[in-house]
C-alpha cells in the first residue's frame, strides 16, 4: 500500500530521515514515472497469508471471512482513489458509469499490480453488474482453498478495495469476490511464476451498482 | 498408502537420519554437516531402488525414492523445495507440520514429475 503523503513531503522527507518508517515505500515517483517502486511477491504472499489466517480465527462463516477481508481492503480503496486522483492531475473527476469502471479496470490495476484488469465485462441479465476479471490476482497466487470452504475467495481484498475506489468516487456498489473455472483456452498466457502450474480459476469480481447510481446515470444521457 | 502410514515411515526415516550420524565413524562438530543441517542418512542404494535425502538449513528433509539410474535426484529435490515454500508455506490454509494437502502444491509436484519424466525418455532415444 502506498502512504498518502504528497510526492513534495516525500522528497524532502527522503533527504532528511534516518528513520526507516518515515522514507517512502520503494523508489517512490524519483525512479521512473511509471513504475512505482516494487515490493517483493513473497513478502506480500506471507503478508497477506497471515492476514487471513488472522481473520479466519476470528470468525465463524464463510461470509464473514469474505466481509473481513472486503473491509481490510476497503480503506486501501478509498486512499489509492485520492493518491491517483492528485497523481493524474486531472482537473475534472469522472461522473459516468463506464469512465470509474475504465479507471477502475486500468489505472488502478496497474498501479497496485503492476498490470491492468484482464477485462471488464458488462451482464447480460442484470443492467446494473458488470465484471472485472483478473487471470491471476495476486492475493490468491499461491492460495489452495481447501474443499471443506467450499466458496470462499481470498480476494475478497480486491473486492474490497474495488469498493472503496468506487464508494470513494460517489458510486456506491457491492463488490464481490469469485472464483470461476477457466474454459479451455481461454487463457493464452503462462502463470506469472513459471514454476506454478496453470492456475484453473480466473477471478471475477462483480459489481452491482445502488439503483440511484444507474438512474443518475442514464439521466445524464439525456 | 494412507497418511498414518506415511507419518510412520517419515518419522522411521528421521530416527535412522539421526542414528546413523551417531553411528559413523568420524563425527562432524556439533552433528552438523558442511550446511549447517544435520549430519545423517543422505543417500540410501539399493538393488531396487536409490532413495535420496534432501535437507533445508532449517531442518526440513524432504525424501526421495526413485528407481535406481535415474538422473537428476537432486534437481528434482530442489524443485520440490521451492514449490513447497511457494505452494505450502504461503497458503493461509496450511497449517505447518500438518500433512500438505494444498491443491496447487499436488499439481505442482505431478507437474514436475511429468516435465522430469519426459526429459528422460528424451534423452534416453
Amino acid at each position: 500500500n502506498y502512504s498518502s503523503l504528497p510526492p513534495s513531503t516525500m522528497n524532502r522527507a527522503v533527504a532528511s530521515s534516518a528513520n526507516i518508517l518515515d522514507r517512502p515505500l520503494g523508489r517512490g515517483l524519483r525512479s521512473s514515472s511509471t513504475s512505482e517502486g516494487f515490493v517483493s511477491s513473497s513478502a506480500f504472499a506471507y503478508l497477506y497469508s497471515e492476514l487471513v489466517q488472522y481473520h479466519q480465527s476470528r470468525v465463524a462463516s464463510i461470509s464473514e471471512l469474505e466481509r473481513r477481508l472486503e473491509s481490510a481492503g476497503y480503506g486501501v480503496g478509498l486512499k489509492v482513489l485520492e493518491l491517483l486522483a492528485y497523481r493524474a492531475r486531472e482537473s475534472k473527476r469522472e461522473t459516468r458509469v463506464m469512465s470509474i469502471l475504465q479507471f477502475v479496470s486500468s489505472a488502478v490495476w496497474k498501479s497496485l499490480f503492476g498490470k491492468a484488469a484482464d477485462s471488464l465485462e458488462r451482464s447480460i441479465d442484470h443492467a446494473d453488474e458488470f465484471m472485472i476479471v483478473d487471470y491471476e490476482p495476486i492475493t490468491s497466487t499461491y492460495v489452495s482453498v481447501p474443499a471443506d470452504l467450499g466458496q470462499l475467495s481470498v480476494d475478497a481484498y480486491i473486492s474490497g478495495i474495488v469498493a472503496g475506489v468506487l464508494d470513494g468516487a460517489g458510486f456506491p456498489a457491492r463488490v464481490t469476490a469469485h472464483s470461476v473455472t477457466i474454459e479451455e483456452g481461454e487463457n493464452p498466457k503462462p502463470p506469472i511464476n513459471q514454476g506454478l502450474p496453470p492456475r484453473k480459476d480466473k477471478a471475477v469480481f462483480l459489481v452491482k451498482f445502488s439503483s440511484e447510481v444507474l438512474e443518475r446515470d442514464a439521466a445524464l444521457d439525456r | 498408502i494412507g497418511t498414518n502410514e506415511w507419518l510412520r515411515i517419515g518419522s522411521t526415516f528421521h530416527s535412522l537420519h539421526a542414528i546413523a550420524a551417531e553411528a559413523a565413524p568420524r563425527r562432524l562438530p556439533g552433528n552438523k554437516n558442511s550446511y549447517g543441517a544435520d549430519d545423517g542418512i543422505e543417500e540410501i542404494e539399493a538393488g531396487g531402488l536409490v532413495l535420496r535425502c534432501f535437507q533445508t538449513r532449517t531442518g526440513m528433509k524432504f525424501v526421495i525414492t526413485a528407481e535406481p539410474g535415474t538422473p537428476d535426484i537432486d534437481y528434482v529435490l530442489r524443485e520440490i523445495y521451492v514449490l513447497y515454500t511457494d505452494c505450502a508455506l504461503k497458503d493461509p490454509f496450511y497449517e505447518l507440520e500438518m500433512p500438505i494437502r494444498c491443491e496447487l502444491f499436488a499439481q505442482g509436484v505431478d507437474a514436475l514429475i511429468e516435465r522430469v519424466e519426459k526429459a528422460a525418455s528424451i534423452g534416453k532415444r
